[in-house]
C-alpha cells in the first residue's frame, strides 16, 4: 500500500530535524526566551506580593542583621576590619546571588517538565533564566547596598565604576554551576540534598563573614583557589576599603592567580559541556 | 488540493528508549556500586519508519496505545533525538505538540500570550502586537486581567487555539487536542480545523478518533508496534485501525451460552460484503451477521433470532429467520451444521454493538442461546445522532405570510 504511493520532492529549503540541544531553536529565540522567562519569574517572585520589592531586599537584610549582631556585637569580630558592616552586607548580597541562582536551577528542569516534554526550545534557557532572575534580584539589592554605603560614610570613588568587572565573572561562574547542577539533577535526584549541604559549606568556606586577612597565612591561598573569594576580595578593595590589598597581591602574584582562574574557566566550560551533552536526552529521562 | 511538494520527509526513523533495570537514580548508589554496570531494558519504540507528508496536507496518525505515535511526533518536533534515520521538514514548525503548553497559570492572558508568542519564535514586540487579534478570536475580551488559573479549561483551550491560529507556523503537530472542552467547544475546535485546512497549513494530527480522521485527513498513517502498518486513504486506514483494535478481543467479555441437548450456537460473527470476517462495519455498507449451529436432535420448524444490543439499550433491532428465510420449514437434522446469515445495509449509528443469538423450535421454545456472542463497531455515520442513522434529507422553508 505505502510502497505504491508516489513520493514527492522536498522543497529546497527543507532542513533536517536533529533533536533538542542546548541552543537548538535559534539564537534570537534563545535570547528572547531567556529574557522573557527570567523577567517573568522575577516579577512573579516579588511582585505577586503586596510588599514586592521589600521582600526581595528582606532576605539578604535579615541574614545580614543576624550575622552582624552575632559577629560584630557578640563575638566582637569586625572591630579591626574597616567598614565591616558594609563589607558584610555587600558580601552577603553577592554570595546570595550565587547560591540562590544555583539552588533555583537544580530543580528547574524538573519543575518545567511540561514544556520540556512537549516543546522544542533551546534547553539552556532553563538554567540561564534562573541565573537571570537572580541577577535582577542582585542588581536591585545592590542599589540598597550603595545607599547603605553612602549612609555609612564611605566616600564614593571612581573605582565603584569597576563593579561590572566583578559582576560579569560572578554571573558567568554562576551560570556554569547552574548548568552542571540542573543537568545532573535529571539523572541523579540526590544532587538536591548534596547541593544544599555543599552550598552551606561554601558559604562558610568563602570569605563572606570574614575578610581574607583573618584566614591564617598558610591557608589564604587555599581559600583563594575559590574564584568567588578572589572576586569578593577585589570588590572589597574597589568599593569598601581602598586600603586593603587586591586579590592579585593577596594570593601572591600571577602564577598563583592562575589557580582560581583555572577553576573559574573549568566550571564554566564543564558546565557548558555537561549541559550540551545532556540536553538531547533531558526530555526522555524526566 | 495538496501541492505536489513534500513538507515532511521521514526515512527509516528508529528510536529506542533505554530504561534502567535497577534504579540507579542517585549518586549515592553510583558511589556504592561503582563497578556495577547499569543494565538497561531496550524499548524499541520506533523500528524503521518512513513516510511523507505533503504541503498543505491534513495528515493523521493513528495506532493503538503504546504504538509510538507520541514518540514519533516528538521526534518530528525535535523534542526527542532519533537514534537513526532522517527527518527533514520544510517550513516553519510550531514548536509544541499540545495546546496550551507553556501557559503559566499565575499570569494573566496578556503575559501568557506574549510569552507563548516568544516561545513560538516571535519577538516580544511582535507578540504584543498580535495580542488584540488573539484575544478577539478567543472571545476573551472580558477576562483580560484574570489570571489563567481562574480560567475555565475551555477558556484556556480557546486561548491556546487562538494562539495557534495566529502563530506564523506553517506546520502544526498536534497530539490529541480534543481531550478537553465540552461538546460545544469541541465543535468549535473542529471549525478551527476546517479553517486551518482551508488555509492550506500542513497539519499532522495524532488521534484515536476515526470520525475525525475521516472528516479531516487527506491521508492517514497507521502505526503498529513501531512500524508503519498501512498508510494512505483515510477511510481504508481507519477501517484497518478498527480491525486491529478489536482483533485481540475475539473473546467477548460477558458472553453467556446456554446450549441444550438438542443444539448449540457454536459461533457468531460479522462478515463484510465479500464474506470476510470483520470486527467493524462502516455505516451504509452491506454486512451480514452469521451464526453456526451444531444440531444434535431433529428440530421442526426451527427459528433463529438475532438481537442487537448496546451497553445501554437492549434490543436495538431483532431479526428472525422464520419471517424472512425462504426455506424456513425444513427441519434441522441431527449431525447437521447450519449456517444462518442475516444480511442488511448498515443503518446503525456509530457505536459498539453486541449480538445475541438464539435457536427456537416448534413446541420446544428456546433450544439454545448465546448472549453477547459477538461484538462489532459501526463507524462512518457522518450526520445525525442516535442508535440508527436513517438515510434522510432535510429542507428548511419559510412559511408564507398568511393573508387575513
Ligand atoms: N521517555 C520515555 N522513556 C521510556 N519509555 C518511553 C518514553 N516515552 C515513551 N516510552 C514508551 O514508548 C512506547 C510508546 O509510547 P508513545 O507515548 O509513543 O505511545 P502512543 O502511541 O502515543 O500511545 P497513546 O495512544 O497511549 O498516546 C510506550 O511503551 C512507552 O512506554
Ligand atoms: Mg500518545
Amino acid at each position: 500500500m505505502s510502497a505504491t504511493e508516489a513520493t514527492f520532492p522536498l522543497s529546497p529549503e527543507a532542513r533536517e530535524i536533529r533533536g533538542p540541544s542546548a541552543f537548538g531553536g535559534g539564537l534570537r529565540r534563545f535570547l528572547y526566551l531567556t529574557w522573557m522567562i527570567g523577567l517573568t519569574e522575577y516579577r512573579l517572585t516579588y511582585f505577586g506580593s503586596a510588599l514586592g520589592y521589600l521582600w526581595s531586599l528582606m532576605r539578604p537584610l535579615m541574614l545580614f542583621g543576624v550575622l552582624y549582631v552575632v559577629f560584630s556585637q557578640v563575638l566582637k569580630f569586625g572591630e579591626d576590619v574597616r567598614n565591616y558592616p558594609v563589607l558584610l552586607l555587600l558580601n552577603i548580597v553577592l554570595f546570595s546571588f550565587f547560591a540562590d541562582a544555583a539552588t533555583r536551577s537544580v530543580t528547574a528542569v524538573v519543575e518545567n517538565e511540561q514544556i520540556v516534554r512537549k516543546m522544542h526550545f533551546p534547553r539552556i534557557v532553563i538554567p540561564l533564566s534562573c541565573v537571570l532572575t537572580a541577577t535582577f534580584t542582585m542588581l536591585v539589592n545592590l542599589v540598597a547596598v550603595f545607599v547603605f554605603l553612602v549612609a555609612y560614610g564611605v566616600d564614593p570613588r571612581w573605582t565603584w565604576l569597576l563593579l561590572p568587572l566583578i559582576l560579569i565573572p560572578l554571573i558567568l561562574l554562576t551560570a556554569g554551576a547552574a548548568m552542571i547542577l540542573s543537568s545532573l539533577y535529571v539523572r541523579f535526584r540526590d544532587v538536591s540534598p548534596i547541593w544544599a549541604v555543599l552550598s552551606t559549606a561554601l558559604f562558610y568556606a568563602t570569605p563572606v563573614l570574614y575578610p581574607i586577612d583573618k584566614v591564617p597565612e598558610d591557608f589564604q591561598r587555599v581559600a583563594l583557589a575559590n574564584p568567588i573569594a578572589d572576586l569578593l576580595q577585589q570588590v572589597r578593595r574597589w568599593v569598601v576599603d581602598p586600603s586593603t590589598q587586591g586579590a592579585f597581591d593577596v594570593i601572591g602574584g600571577l602564577p598563583w592567580l592562575l589557580i582560581p582562574t583555572g577553576v573559574f574557566l573549568g566550571i564554566c566550560i564543564l558546565g557548558f559541556v555537561v549541559f550540551e551533552r545532556q540536553a538531547p536526552q533531558i526530555a526522555e529521562q524526566l | 488540493m495538496p501541492a505536489p511538494h513534500a513538507a515532511v520527509d521521514v526515512r527509516n526513523l528508529r528510536k529506542t528508549f533505554r530504561v534502567p533495570r535497577q534504579h540507579m537514580m542517585t549518586l549515592k548508589e553510583r558511589a556504592l556500586h561503582p563497578f556495577r554496570r547499569a543494565e538497561f531494558d531496550e524499548l524499541r519504540v520506533l523500528r524503521g519508519i518512513s513516510f511523507q507528508v505533503r504541503e498543505g496536507e491534513f495528515f493523521g496518525i493513528v495506532g493503538r496505545n503504546g504504538s509510538g505515535k507520541s514518540t514519533l511526533l516528538k521526534c518530528l518536533a525535535g523534542i526527542y533525538r532519533a537514534d537513526e534515520g532522517e527527518i527533514r521538514i520544510a517550513g516553519r514548525l510550531a514548536p509544541f505538540i499540545e495546546l496550551g503548553v507553556g501557559f503559566n497559570p499565575d499570569l494573566t492572558a496578556h503575559d501568557n500570550v506574549v510569552i507563548n508568542g516568544v516561545m513560538m519564535g516571535l519577538s516580544p514586540a511582535q507578540a504584543r502586537g498580535r495580542f488584540d487579534e488573539v484575544i478577539a478570536f478567543a472571545e476573551l475580551e472580558d477576562f483580560l486581567d484574570l489570571k489563567l488559573k481562574n480560567y475555565s479549561s475551555g477558556m484556556q483551550v480557546r486561548l491556546a487555539f487562538s494562539l495557534m491560529v495566529h502563530s506564523d507556523a506553517e506546520m502544526l503537530l498536534i497530539d490529541e487536542v480534543l481531550a478537553v472542552g465540552d461538546a460545544s467547544f469541541q465543535q468549535k475546535c473542529l471549525d478551527v480545523f476546517y479553517r486551518l485546512r482551508e488555509e492550506g497549513r500542513t497539519i499532522v494530527l495524532v488521534t484515536h478518533d476515526t470520525g475525525m480522521i475521516e472528516r479531516f485527513c487527506h491521508r492517514v498513517l497507521l502505526l503498529e508496534d513501531g512500524l508503519v502498518e498501512m498508510s494512505g486513504d483515510a477511510h481504508e486506514v481507519g477501517r484497518r485501525y478498527l480491525e486491529l483494535n478489536f482483533e485481540r478481543r475475539a473473546e467477548v467479555p460477558g458472553a453467556q451460552s446456554e446450549g441444550g441437548d438438542a443444539a448449540d450456537v457454536a459461533d457468531v460473527w460479522i462478515e463484510d460484503a465479500e464474506g470476510k470476517r470483520v470486527p467493524a462495519v462502516a455505516h451504509g455498507e452491506p454486512f451480514s451477521v452469521c451464526a453456526l449451529l451444531d444440531v444434535r436432535e431433529r428440530i421442526d420448524r426451527p427459528d433463529v433470532h438475532f438481537a442487537f444490543n448496546t451497553d445501554e439499550v437492549l434490543n436495538v433491532f431483532g431479526a428472525t429467520s422464520r419471517a424472512v428465510a425462504a426455506n424456513d420449514d425444513e427441519p434441522f437434522l441431527p449431525g447437521e451444521r447450519i449456517v444462518v446469515r442475516m444480511t442488511s445495509e448498515n443503518a446503525l449509528g456509530d457505536g459498539r454493538y453486541f449480538v445475541d443469538c438464539s435457536l427456537h423450535g416448534a413446541e420446544r421454545g428456546m433450544i439454545a442461546f448465546r448472549g453477547r456472542a459477538c461484538e462489532f463497531v459501526v463507524f462512518g455515520g457522518t450526520t445525525g445522532s442516535g442508535l440508527v442513522s436513517l438515510p434522510h434529507t432535510m429542507r428548511v422553508e419559510r412559511e408564507m405570510e398568511r393573508v387575513t
